[in-house]
């Protein structure tokens, strides 16, 4: 067997090329998957004979002739809330028991057509409520840097399963952080484009107004490369946004000389030592790189958190009030169909789902929607207008992305509120609809990988790129989880 | 009449004890779109159950929908028909759980309606203020089996047909302008007419696609206006006015007997003719409203208000007042009335063009163009021949309308053709005459071989008839005339 790469852009280019068979790319990660998942558990799903098929069918339009696309044979980490046609899609919630897609999500689509080929559907914080992957109905994925530390939320599945190298590509979803946030804590790259820059279309929906799809990868170029597939307009999206973005492959080689790289002075306090002692080597590095650091204030950012556990939850408790046991998931049967309703949400739903779902049908309600659902939008609005005033002065904003490494397990589970700070640097971009990245730049003590994060402006991710990719060339050289405890292969 | 003792338009009924009703309407349309409001299923009604249905349709996880610009359209036209301001706006969403809500909340305009402060004026001239009219969708449909009068209180379970979740409505809200019920019922057949003149919807209530709650008070005059009460399940304009009656009086009743008016939402029971308290305002559900997400406001260009304006066909009230102008009949006639009603007044019209009475023209086409639609079979030029006959004396009343059942049936016909073959007198005839008189003189010994008694002869008269008619004349009107000229031989 060939050695298979590691990079989504090698493969694809050695599966394009004909010297590298998708099979054996696929046969190599599930290799990994069979040596370490029963550890890690960054699947709910491992679609294994799918994945066959679908990269044998990708060696056989290689071997006609044709071009399978920019993703060839490039096995992909699902994160399970993204409908899959005829398999089983659930959120990591009970309530979605037995429910198969009749559709496939636009990114699916997407990633089929460009030759990519899914392997596994994976873990999440139930209804992507969380930041530890704790949350899951099924049991929580552990960190592959360390098993007793949780790998981030609430896409941890999908983190997780690039850190192991069971894929080189996994698809999440954002909507405080749940993209960039296990990113960090499992040392590889993770996106959030603007709002509007990947299609929603078929994302079981946590906070509609918040949620981003995006891509983990284990370097920049593969992000970019990502991005450029799943991104554009779509007409089943009416919040995607109708305009053709840019290559964002075409940006990484440029350099950040000139670039003004924004320091936020008034960030929340509060990050470890381990993580601000690398953003300031992040900051020191892009200085000797020809960019310029500069001070700014976005005095709203503190108040992201505040604003975000209201419009969050008062968009989940209308988002999920359609598991009702009515057309498809958990029914538990009753005698009358308020009691029927009443008995499926509580057997299916858990504790912090039932705890979002109470909080923002408060803070929707009459007599306190203009306290708090009002006020919080009023915040959002604030946050956007201060973010933009930062881009008049800087071009980027540095911040860490997460304000320690990876946690043990259990250390926050019984504190929801200090569960949430997990999101504190993450969440406001979410609000102003801005990209976001996390990329990895170096460890801490304990030898944990340290995510820095790199926000721009709307639809500015060439700019965020050009900064993230000039951060890889100059980050520390970490031993990946996988070169950490070998490979089957 | 002087002037002093006309009758007030505006003068009020006044119920019992002096008090005076007040009525504001809520009318739900289905908007005559080939999709639904936010997906590409059918909208249609009579399908098998659960066939028009999609994942967004069935509010199945990650699912978004889509807006229908055509439904965009025709609720914009709506409200250029009814005189109201075209605004940018936006849809909310109205949280509460029901089986065929299926996403347990309706995607619906909130506050910021796309059409607002409009007006549609009465027959009689009195102008009924229309406060919004805004898109939202529609719910599926429930059948509750078993239990009595198909409520779902007691019934065993229940049924879902998912065909009508998610089909475009335009709820049209009156202001509280309405003062008795027959204001009520007028008022919904005006904006009934006004719907289906603009193509927007076929308005049937017996079908659902038109639905009217009303809202109910009483108050003394020069009082602020009672606590109302809210009608629902009023399924024909009769009922609506029966329903109002009926309200008015139990509010009156409890208010003269002391008590107070709840306010609450009612259910008409068409069989016992009552009003029964549906929930009152205590438990009614809080719908926690917030804009929809998924959806980016409706931002029509002034250019698409105004083609819109633009393309707005001439409405009801001035087609009433064109044919009535033009028929001498009056505006609210029921022969005028019927044919705004089924889109023929154009036709009538086209008639007069033609040289025909429209008086007449009226009056048949209400009595004999039923199961015609705007454009009957029938060929106006048709009808115009007819009505001259009819006022030049030469056919009766009850003659044209037997000829007009043929012409009907026939889908077209020369009305003196078939008045003469069914022999009826005093045909004026003379066009045809006059080549008849001309095939005469053309061949003279045809024509005293006829006069002889000669069958053959006949048939070569007949036939240059028909030559020089091009074979339009009805050859047994043609023997009728030389039978007529040969009597009429000195």
């Amino acid at each position: 067997m060939t050695a298979v790469p590691t990079s989504a852009a090698a493969i694809a280019a050695g599966v394009r090329s004909g010297s590298l068979k998708a099979v054996d790319v696929v046969e190599a990660h599930l290799a990994r998957i069979a040596d370490r998942e029963g550890e890690i558990h960054a699947f709910n799903v491992v679609l294994a004979d799918r994945a066959r098929a679908g990269a044998a069918a990708v060696d056989a339009m290689v071997a006609a002739g044709g071009d399978p696309g920019p993703l060839a044979g490039v096995p992909i980490a699902l994160k399970d809330n993204m409908c899959t046609r005829g398999i089983p899609t659930t959120c990591s919630s009970k309530i979605l028991d037995g429910w198969k897609p009749p559709y496939d999500a636009t990114v699916v689509t997407k990633l089929a057509a460009a030759g990519a080929i899914a392997i596994g559907k994976t873990n999440l914080d139930e209804f992507a409520m969380g930041s530890s992957t704790e949350n899951s109905a099924f049991g929580p994925t552990r960190n592959p840097h360390d098993t007793s530390r949780v790998p981030g939320g609430s896409s941890g599945g999908s983190a997780a399963a690039v850190a192991a190298g069971f894929a080189p590509v996994g698809i999440g979803s954002d909507t405080g952080g749940s993209i960039r946030q296990p990113a960090a804590l499992c040392g590889v790259v993770g996106a959030k484009p603007t709002y509007g820059y990947v299609s929603r279309y078929g994302l079981i929906a946590f906070a509609s107004s918040l949620d981003q799809i995006g891509p983990f990868t284990t370097t920049v170029h593969d992000s970019a490369l990502l991005l450029d597939v799943i991104g554009g307009h779509d007409p089943m999206d009416s919040t995607s946004i109708p305009v053709a973005h840019a290559p964002l492959t075409g940006v990484l080689d440029r350099g950040v000389k000139g670039l003004r790289i924004g320091r936020i002075t008034d960030l929340p306090a509060g990050a470890d030592p381990d993580v601000t002692e690398r953003l300031e080597a992040a900051f020191d590095a892009l200085r000797e790189a020809g960019a310029r650091i500069i001070d700014v204030q976005v005095p709203a950012f503190s108040y992201g958190l505040t604003a975000y556990y209201l419009i969050a939850p008062a968009e989940a408790s209308s988002n999920l009030a359609r598991f009702d046991g009515v057309r498809f998931g958990l029914r538990v049967d009753a005698l009358d169909t308020n009691t029927m309703y009443s008995a499926t949400r509580a057997a299916g739903f858990g504790d912090e789902v039932k705890r979002r779902i109470m909080l923002g049908t408060y803070a929707l309600s009459a007599g306190y929607y203009d306290a708090y659902y009002g006020r919080a939008l009023k915040v959002r609005k604030l946050i956007h207008d201060d973010f933009a005033r930062a881009y008049q002065d800087a071009d980027v904003l540095l911040t860490p992305t997460s304000a320690s490494v990876a946690f043990p397990f259990g250390s926050k589970g019984d504190n929801p509120l200090a569960m949430y700070l997990c999101d504190v640097y993450t969440i406001p971009s979410n609000l102003a609809g801005h990209p976001g990245m996390s990329v990895p730049f170096g460890t801490g003590a304990d030898g944990l990988p340290v995510g820095v994060q790199v926000l721009a402006g709307t639809l500015d991710e060439a700019t965020m790129f050009r900064v993230g990719a000039a951060l890889e060339r100059c980050a520390p050289a970490v031993t990946s989880a996988v070169a950490l405890h070998g490979s089957a292969s | 009449m002087s002037a002093g003792a006309r009758v007030d338009p505006r003068a009020e009924q006044v119920l019992e004890y002096g008090y005076q009703l007040v009525v504001g309407l809520e009318v739900h349309v289905e908007l005559d779109t080939a999709t639904k409001l936010f997906s590409a299923s059918a909208n249609r009604f009579g399908d098998d159950p659960n066939t028009n249905i999609d994942p967004v349709t069935l509010g199945l996880p990650g699912a978004l929908p889509v807006l229908n610009r055509h439904a965009v359209e025709l609720a914009m036209r709506i409200g250029a028909a009814l005189d109201c301001t075209i605004q940018p706006s936006t849809f909310h969403r109205k949280n509460y759980f029901y089986p065929d809500m299926p996403k347990a909340y309706q995607i619906s305009q909130y506050d910021q309606p796309i059409n607002i402060d409009g007006h549609l004026d009465l027959p009689g001239g009195k102008r009924i203020g229309i406060e919004r009219a805004h898109l939202e969708e529609d719910t599926g449909k429930s059948t509750h089996v078993g239990g009595s009068g198909g409520r779902i209180h007691g019934s065993d379970h229940s049924l879902i047909d998912f065909n009508r979740a998610g089909v475009p409505l335009v709820e049209i809200v009156s202001r509280p302008d309405l003062r008795t019920a027959d204001e009520a019922r007028q008022y919904v057949n005006e904006l009934r007419a006004i719907l289906v003149a603009i193509g927007a919807s076929d308005a049937k209530m017996e079908e659902g696609s038109m639905r009217c709650d009303a809202n109910v008070s009483v108050h003394q005059p020069g009082t602020p206006l009672g606590t109302r009460c809210e009608i629902k399940n009023v399924n024909s304009v009769r009922s609506l006015g029966r329903a109002i009656d009926y309200e008015a009086r139990r509010q009156v009743d409890l208010l003269a007997s002391g008590g107070i008016v709840r306010q609450e939402t009612r259910h008409w029971d068409e069989t016992d003719g009552r009003t029964h308290t549906l929930r009152t305002k205590e438990d009614a559900d809080d719908y926690r409203y917030f804009l929809e997400p998924d959806l980016v406001p409706i931002v029509p260009s002034a250019e698409w208000i105004q083609a819109v304006r633009d393309a707005l066909p001439m409405l009801p009230a001035a087609r009433r007042a064109r044919l009535s102008e033009a028929s001498g009949s009056p505006a609210y006639s029921e022969a005028v009335m019927a044919a705004i009603d089924r889109g023929q007044d154009a036709y009538v019209l086209a008639v007069g063009h033609l040289g025909g009475d429209i008086g007449r023209a009226l009056v048949h086409v209400k009595e004999a163009y039923a199961e015609q639609g705007p454009s009957p079979t029938v060929p106006a030029q048709d009808l115009a021949l007819l009505t001259t006959l009819e006022v030049d004396g030469k056919l009766t009343a009850t003659q044209a309308k037997a000829v007009l059942a043929e012409i009907v049936a026939a889908g077209g016909g020369d009305a003196a053709a078939i008045a003469a073959a069914k022999g009826f007198e005093a045909m004026d005839n003379s066009a045809l005459e006059s080549v008849v008189d001309q095939a005469i003189a053309a061949d003279p010994e045809a024509w005293v071989k006829f006069c002889a008694g000669e069958g053959k002869a006949m048939g070569a008269l007949v036939g240059a008839v028909m030559k020089a008619t091009g074979g339009k004349a009805d050859g047994k009107v043609v023997t009728a005339v030389l039978n007529q000229r040969r009597a009429a031989q000195p």
